[in-house]
């Protein structure tokens, strides 16, 4: 990953990821590490469009997209787990 | 207590699953698929021993949120005959809980345990500690003699190296009453008679074996009824997620209530008829009261410390005067209360003017199975506007003080609050009871959920952000005025 810009982690706090477990990730920012603080820009969306995909949508809620990849059933750790790869790389 | 495990959120996919069975028009073949639709064949499996374990355990989870009782289950009834029975039913189950017993890991018996931490150090306080000569010493090593044993855990506090530890049943140690309890086959059960269906069970097991027999059937059958349909928001609700409480309310009309009620609304009527009630009994002569909101508490007078019965106001709750005041004004409506609170099911079951109760987390699944998305919703307007002190009812401390303010100053008032009950507690209060008086005041505001509603047993959101929220809606009302 290239060091320009911050890496972006949008959590959707969507009523379906809300329900389905995005209501953790809510501590989020809380739980980095404090030399993550400006190497990351968490914001909260209210549904990615995700959600809706045909039928089984609300299955791999809630979802997390950090820079342009989507995660989904998302928990604090796998979002911890894939910024560690990019900053670190 | 605790929100967002994988038990929680099997038990809410299920609902959602069930409530999209229900809308699909092909109710009854879609049930019976749940367990298989999510564990298809060579699925992974995530949890338990073998797929069909989970699936047999998914079906009693549906058992559940269709509102039957997996004591009486035979293993062999489809899913689709237990949708059936919840299209047909008059009316819910009386017993509010129900042990998956398939999903009960039959915990091994609560002792205490020597770990192999035990240095048999030349001390040895722990063989002096026990009064009960339990502990000796063998192989170098501490062992405890099971039948002599009474749990005091004093060799605990005693080891310094901390190698003796309690094994704890989960659902046993939450239980403020003793009402869980192991069969003779090592499994989880309920004793009704003492159970106050606090739900605290049901947020501790780790298997995510203690389920609420769901209403949900019952609700949508209402809904799809051509009776007006009243949706009576509990004051909790304005912490649930992260839309606002007004747009909560327009996500219910979405899903087709009709109206929604603020309970708030009762509260406000609690609080002042509390108020009168605190001062009749003191000019009486009476040293304190107790509130008489939270249901679960409400069981434990009857069902185990009936002592406190005198002392417990005689006003009633904020559902129930919510409920009434809806059945006055829509004399041929439905009422369904929504709360965080599994006790409330047991109380709406005995409350005439309450036909249903959801909880949060079933709402929550009815806007995910309905695609509702709150942030899209319009701001609901309620029709009457609610206290300060009444939305803070789902607080700790929110009643009592609520009761104070509506006093209006005119009595020597000392609130006090008993924030969550635990057997401790318990014990302590048939002691107030039985001395008239209670050491730290006047009026004591119970609460079974340590932290007040926003900590019930079937939340959507952590409790610290709940109560937040919930104070900050509560902070743009006006205060309650005394009559
Ligand atoms: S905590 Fe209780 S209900 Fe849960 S698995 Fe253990 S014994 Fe069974
Ligand atoms: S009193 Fe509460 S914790 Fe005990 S069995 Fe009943 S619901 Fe469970
Ligand atoms: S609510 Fe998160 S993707 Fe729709």
């Amino acid at each position: 990953m290239l060091n320009e810009g911050k890496i972006k982690v949008q959590i959707c706090l969507g009523t379906t990821c809300f329900v389905m477990g995005a209501s953790k990730l809510q501590d989020l920012e809380r739980m980095l590490p404090p030399e993550w603080k400006d190497k990351v820009d968490i914001s909260a969306q209210t549904c990615l469009g995700m959600c809706q995909n045909p039928d089984s949508g609300f299955i791999k809620a809630p979802f997390v997209k950090i820079n342009d990849e989507m995660i989904g059933e998302a928990s604090v750790e796998k979002v911890i787990d894939k910024l560690k790869e990019l900053i670190v790389v | 207590m605790q929100t967002e495990v994988n038990t929680v959120l099997l038990r809410r996919e299920v609902m959602v699953r069930l409530i999209k069975a229900f809308l699909s028009g092909d109710f009854l073949k879609q049930a019976d698929g749940v367990p298989f639709d999510m564990r298809p064949k060579h699925a992974e499996v995530p949890f338990r021993c073998c797929i069909h374990k989970e699936r047999a355990i998914l079906r009693e989870r549906a058992i559940a949120a269709l509102g039957g009782s997996i004591e009486e289950d035979d293993d062999k009834t489809h899913l689709s005959e237990y949708a059936a029975r919840a299209l047909e039913r008059e009316r819910p189950d009386e017993t509010v809980l129900t042990v998956i017993d398939t999903a009960c890991q039959g915990c091994v018996p609560s002792r205490i345990y020597v770990t192999d931490l035990c240095q048999g150090c030349v001390a040895r306080p722990c063989t002096t500690a026990c009064a009960f000569g339990a502990i000796s010493i063998k192989n170098g090593r501490s062992v405890i003699d099971g039948e002599k044993c009474k749990s005091c855990t004093k060799c605990m506090q005693v080891c310094p190296y901390s190698a003796i530890v309690k094994i704890k049943v989960p659902c046993e140690d939450a239980c403020p009453v003793g009402a869980i309890t192991k069969n003779g086959s090592g499994h989880a059960q309920i004793d009704v008679s003492r159970c106050l269906s606090c739900g605290a069970c049901m947020a501790s097991c780790p298997f995510g074996a203690v389920a609420e027999k769901s209403q949900m059937i019952d609700i949508l059958r209402a809904i799809k009824s051509d009776k007006k349909v009243v949706a009576m928001v509990a004051p909790a609700v304005a912490g649930q997620t992260p839309a606002s409480i007004n747009k909560v309310a327009s996500g219910l009309i979405k899903a087709g209530f009709d109206i929604v009620m603020e309970v708030a609304q009762g509260a406000d009527i609690t609080a002042k008829t509390e108020a009168k009630d605190f001062a009749e009994r003191m000019e009486k002569g009476d040293q304190f009261m107790t509130t008489s909101c939270c249901a679960a508490y409400r069981e434990m007078v009857k069902k185990i410390a009936p002592e406190l019965k005198p002392y417990v106001s005689e006003t009633e709750t904020p559902m129930h005067y919510t409920a009434q005041l809806a059945k006055e004004k829509y004399p041929d409506c439905i009422t369904v209360f929504i709360g965080p609170c599994v006790a409330k099911r047991k109380e709406g079951l005995q409350d005439r003017f309450v036909d249903y109760v959801m909880n949060f987390e079933e709402m929550g699944a009815l806007f995910v199975a309905m695609s509702i998305e709150l942030a899209q919703c319009d701001d609901y307007v309620f029709e009457t506007q609610t206290s300060k002190q009444a939305r803070n009812f789902a607080l700790t401390g929110g009643v009592a003080e609520s009761v104070k303010v509506a006093s209006g100053g005119k009595v020597d008032i000392r609130p006090t609050c008993v924030n969550g009950l635990n057997p401790k507690v318990v014990r302590e209060m048939m002691m107030w009871a039985k001395k008239g008086q209670c050491p730290t005041g006047n009026i004591v505001e119970v609460m079974a959920c340590e932290g007040g509603c926003v900590a019930g047993a079937a939340c959507l959101n952590n409790k610290k952000i709940a109560a937040r929220n919930v104070a900050a809606y509560a902070d743009k009302a006006e205060d309650i005025k005394p009559d």
